[in-house]
Formats: structure tokens, sequence, C-alpha cells
């Protein structure tokens, strides 16, 4: 097996399950995430951090959703935009932030950055940073799947300005072809870098595209997390007994600019506002209220456990040691196989 | 002692692969019922089913793609990319993903494939499909390259390829495919990466090569035999990692080098081993490195012109002969004074 599930984080696989049932948990989630991206730009602002980091403000609904969906044994490639995702699916706030940070306790020990994080535990395979190139690769998941006979489903998240790289068209034909079990998610958050969607496309809505290759797709309310859950929930299903792909476009909106540069400054005014009216974190609220799910006390309670949950993990985060130079040499090539044969002996 | 065609050694690895481990699976463009155009899957279809061995539409960068999703997740793939040219429109699958996964996940997946590919002048195929392209693949950690050009080469380096845990571009010169040789099939006839063969021993010169390039090496060298002159020919079969050890082993004792490359001269693979050999062996050596090299064009289609493009066993000759006379890297046929 080509995965290497030693490498998993206990606590991410639990953080995975909590929020599997529990609406509850799932609204502390999009809290903690929309909380963690403040403070991950705090790292840079400060020059904490450096680099750059891509932060999905308002789009935590898409991330919470599908983790809730897909089960940790399903396996996801996912975008850049990755913080939200990574947090959704398991990975811990110390992992995360460590890896903003450059740190050995990051998720992929500091070697990263923002953009890249993997926990194979919690099926998180790894985040893209070259737009659309993980549509391929998931649809490779699949056809593992299908010869392995396994019951996986792999999962591909790209945004709307993967819609126009060719590797989505040569993916989704391939995986039609194959009837492939795999989920398209495409995070339609109306903005690749700093080009509104409209403006470099006339097919809308986006999903139309599964139409030239008879891929079976919906438009989906990307703002509610139970909506994402549930539509991903059925892909899931279709998928694992045999359907083939689906493609959803979950319809959401990036608050902030493409990344911590960018202020954002070509939007139309008002445009944002009329999202914020449907943000994703006061959506949950109100339904968790309006169900009897929990009480105002209860939501004030979560934002008071999220903020001490921060704090501590940023401090925890920065004070991990820096990798020492010898980090840059691990994991260049694969380990020699345990046993046997002369492949793979040279370095 | 099996004699074989070099696209048929090809098609055994895989079939021998395939039946030894049911990971080991096979997708590109015409390889299932076609057998592929080079006739290097012929056969795996009927054995392996169309669950192991897959027809994919003209769509490389999901070929490639595909074939890193699922060594990923799993399985051995077997990419064919029919000519080298065509890895112009996915290399991000190659560079910058399958070579980096490993070390961008901190070892949590590792990405075992091969990405097959044609390569090479000589066949009157033009100047986007003959080119050799290995540099576009050099520089990068985390990938292997192989080129071969025998049966018993390609047979025993593509079983390791298949094998190895780190992704493989595997390049085949399409005019060695009707190469007929003697091989050994088995375990026995499988060959490291990483190592290069001294095929032929000698005193006062290494030729050192790779590809199609290792049967004009060997000719001339069996042409300088007669003019006197004792060439050592080393294929070094890996360019990444390659074998420094036995190239270094060979030009100390031979205290001449000479590269032959089916590359344009400015930027082709030799730089590489020239620039090792020239600062390890600095004061020992008794000429400089020298390269032979095609010009820096593309490759002509005009029969006479794409012959000559290519570096020949009497051209070598000449140039080896003059190196060993001078002592002076002799200039290449197309810069010398009329």
């Amino acid at each position: 097996m080509a995965i290497d599930f030693t490498t998993a984080d206990p606590e991410a696989l639990q953080r995975r399950r909590a929020i599997r049932n529990d609406p509850v948990q799932r609204y502390r989630r999009l809290v903690e995430i929309r909380a963690a991206e403040a403070r991950i730009r705090e790292f840079h602002s400060s020059g904490q951090a450096w680099g750059t980091t891509h932060c999905a403000d308002g789009q935590e609904a898409v991330a919470v959703g599908l983790a809730a969906a897909a089960p940790p044994t399903d396996l996801f490639w996912v975008a850049h935009r990755v913080h939200a995702m990574g947090l959704a699916l398991g990975c811990t706030l110390e992992s995360v932030f460590a890896e903003n940070l450059g740190r050995t306790t990051g998720s992929v020990g500091g070697i990263g950055g923002s953009f890249h994080l993997t926990d194979v535990g919690v099926g998180l395979i790894h985040s893209f940073t070259i737009i659309g190139t993980q549509i391929a690769q998931a649809v490779g998941g699949a056809f593992a799947s299908q010869v392995l006979g396994s019951d996986r489903v792999t999962v591909a998240v790209f945004g709307d300005g993967a819609v126009n790289i060719g590797v989505f068209h040569e993916a989704l034909n391939l995986a039609a072809l194959w009837k492939a079990p795999v989920v398209f998610i495409l995070e339609n958050n109306h903005y690749a870098e700093f080009t509104h969607v409209d403006t470099v496309t006339t097919v809308t809505p986006l999903a139309r595209r599964a139409d030239s290759y008879g891929i079976p797709w919906r438009v989906v309310d990307g703002q509610d997390v139970e909506s994402v859950t549930s539509a991903t929930t059925a892909a899931l299903d279709h998928a694992r007994h045999g359907g083939g792909p689906t493609l959803l476009e979950m319809s959401t909106y990036r608050y902030l600019g493409h990344s911590r540069s960018d202020p954002a400054a070509y939007r139309p005014e008002g445009e944002a506002d009329a999202w914020h009216e449907r943000d994703p974190i006061k959506v949950e609220a109100a339904r968790l209220l309006s169900e009897g799910l929990a009480t105002d006390d209860d939501l004030s309670a979560v934002d008071e456990l999220v903020a001490s949950d921060i704090a501590e993990a940023a401090e925890i985060a920065y004070s991990a040691p820096n990798p020492p130079l010898s980090a840059m040499f691990t994991n260049v090539w694969a380990p020699d196989p345990p046993s046997g044969g002369s492949a793979g002996s040279v370095r | 002692m099996p004699r074989m065609r070099m696209n048929q050694a090809i098609t055994a690895a895989i079939r021998d692969e395939m039946a030894e481990d049911d990971t080991v699976v096979v997708l590109g463009e015409d390889v299932a019922a076609a057998g592929g155009v080079f006739k290097t899957s012929v056969g795996l279809l009927d054995e392996f089913g169309p669950n192991r061995v897959r027809d994919t539409p003209i769509s490389e960068m999901a070929i490639l793609g595909a074939a890193v999703g699922a060594a990923t997740t799993g399985l051995r793939p077997v990419a064919e990319i029919m000519f080298v040219e065509f890895f112009g429109v996915c290399l991000d699958q190659l560079v910058t993903q399958a070579a980096k996964l490993h070390y961008l996940t901190a070892g949590a997946v590792t990405v075992p494939m091969v990405a097959r590919a044609s390569v090479g002048a000589g066949r009157g195929f033009g100047a986007t499909h003959s080119q050799t392209c290995e540099t576009w693949f050099t520089a990068t950690p985390g990938l292997k390259i192989v080129s071969v050009w025998d049966a018993a080469g390609a047979y025993g380096l593509l079983r390791s390829a298949i094998r190895d845990d780190n992704p493989v571009v595997f390049l085949e010169p399409k005019c060695a495919y009707g190469n007929r040789g003697d091989m050994v099939r088995g375990e026995e006839g499988i060959l490291p990466l990483g190592e290069a063969a001294v095929l032929r021993s000698g005193d006062e010169v290494t030729l050192l090569s790779l590809g199609q390039m290792v049967p004009v090496a060997l000719a001339a060298a069996q042409m300088l035999e007669a003019e006197g002159i004792s060439a050592e020919v080393v294929d070094l079969r890996t360019l990444r990692p390659w074998d420094r050890e036995t190239v270094l082993t060979s030009v100390a004792r031979t205290r001449r080098a000479v590269i032959v490359e089916e590359n344009p001269a400015s930027g082709g693979w030799g730089h590489e081993p020239a620039s090792v050999i020239g600062a390890e062996l600095f004061g020992e050596l008794l000429a400089p490195v020298h390269r032979v090299t095609t010009p820096d064009v593309p490759v002509p289609f005009s029969r006479e012109l794409e012959l000559n493009y290519l570096p020949t066993p009497e051209y070598v000759t000449s140039q080896v002969t003059s190196l060993c006379n001078t002592a002076r890297s002799p200039h290449p046929w197309w810069e010398e004074p009329s």
C-alpha cells in the first residue's frame, strides 16, 4: 500500500468523528475554522509566519459539510485554500498552525507551508497548489478502488478557477468513461484569484459542464452545512454503489482576497454584504436555535471554547522547534522496499 | 537464452510484473486493444483483462494524473506516453506532483509509477516526434530516469522500474524497438536502477553513453580499435540517480572521457557527468572531457539531414581520434571551417 497510515494523527481522527453526527460539533468546527484563519493571518501580519496564505472565510460550510458526509476512509484531494478543509477533515489546530509557521510539528513537518496539508488517517491525501491537478489524481484513486475491489470513494475538491483548465475536462471525461467511484466538488467562491467567474466563462451554472461528459450534477447551497452534507452523502453513495461520478457545485463566496497580499478592492460595492447576510455560521446558528438543538448560551459557550482552543494551539505551535537543516533531506526518495528485489536500492 | 526484440522484452517485463503483482496496471492511448502503437503491450489485455489494462482517450494530463492518484492509493501503474514530446502537455503531473508528493506529505504517501515513452530521431517522424527530452526531467529530485536500447536492458530495467517505490520515467528509443537481442527472462534478468554497465573494456578512453547512442558508441569503439585506440564503453542506463562510481572508476583508469549523446550540444544530459568528471578527476585527465552531440537545431526531416543530425559511429570515431591525438576537444562537424 502506497499510503503509510502510521503517519496518521489519532487526534485528527477523533476530531473527524466528532462532526459526523453531531450538529453542535459541526457548528463548533465552523466557528473554529473562522477563528483559526484569523489567527493565521495574525501570524503573518506580525511577521511570525512568512510566505503567503489563502483563507477561506465565508466558505466554512462547504468544508465542514463535506467532512461530515464522508467516512474517514474516503480519500480527499483538495485545493490550496486548505485551512478550512484540513481543519474540517480533522487536522488539529496545532498541526495547521505549525505548518503555517514552518515548524517540525506542522502537518507535513514544516516542509510544505500554509497550503500543503496531509493526514491520511482522515483521508486527506494532500492539498494541491497547481490548479486542477488533483482532479485527475482523484480519478486515479478511484481507479485504484476499482482494481483493488475497495468500496472507497475518492473526492476531488477544486475551485471555480479550475473549470477552465484542461485537466478538469480530461479527468471528468475519463471518470465518466471508467464509471469511476469519484465525487467532484466544485467549490464556486466566485473568484479565481482577482477575477470574477462571470468574466472568464459564458456557461453557467459551471456544473453544467458535467453534461458534456454525461455526469450528473447539482448546484448546492454552499452556505448551509446541512445542504452540503446531504448532497455529498447522496453523491458518495451513488459512487460507492457503482453509479459513477457526480459533480456538485457548492455555491459560496470568498469574503477576503485571494491571498494575504490581496485587499480584494476589485469587488463591486455591496456584493460581499449580500453573502454576509447568509454567513454559514449564522445560518447554522439559526438552525440549531430553531430546531432546539442548542440555546444562545450553548452557542456562546462554543465561542469561548474555540477562543481558548485557538489561543492554546497557537501557543503550542509557536513554541515548537523549527526543523533542523537535515529535515530538507528527508523523504526526497521513497524508502527502500523492506525485502528482496533490487528495485529502489540506489539513492 | 531467448532472443527477443526490444518491444517484446518490454511487453514481457510488464507481463511478468503483472503476473507477480496484482496491483500492476497499464494505461495509455491504444495500449489495450491495439497492444500499443509500438507493440509494447501485446496480449496484456487478453491475459489480465480490461480492469487492469486500460485504453484511454488522448488525454495525457488525465493519464498521468490518474497514474499518480492510483500510485498514491495502492496500485503500480505503468502509464504509456506514446511520444516523449507529449509530456509537454502533462509535465505537471510528473515533475511537480509525482516527484514531490512523498516529500510534501512528509512520507505519508509514495508514488510507485512508471511513465514510459518513445524517444529519439532516426525514423523520419519529424521535429516534434523525434526528440529525447531527458533534460525535461533531469533537474527533478524525486524522479528516476532510465533510458534503454536493447532487449535485455529494457526487460531488466523495466521490471526494476515497476518495482521501484519512486516515480520513474522510462525512455525507449523508437528505432530500437526492433533490436533483437539475447536476454534473460525472470528474476535473474532483472537489472538494478542506478547502476551503469561497462559493455566493453578499454584503456585509453571511456565512451559514456545512453539509449540509442550506446550501440553507436560500441560501433565506434570497434572502429577505434582498428586505429589502435582502446576504448571502454559505459552504458549509463539510469540518468537519475546516475552511477558516479562506475563512471569515475572507468575514467580514472582511461584518463579520457567522451560522452556520446543524442541531445543538442547546449543543455544536453552530458553536461552533468562532464562536470563531475572534470571536477573529480581534474588533475588526472589527459584531455578535456568531450561531448559528442547533435547540433543545436530541431530534428530535421529529410533523410540525409536526419541521419547526419545524429552522431554516427564514423563521426564519433573521428572525434575520439582527434581528442586522443591532440589532447584538445575537436570542433563539431557543423563548426569546422570549410
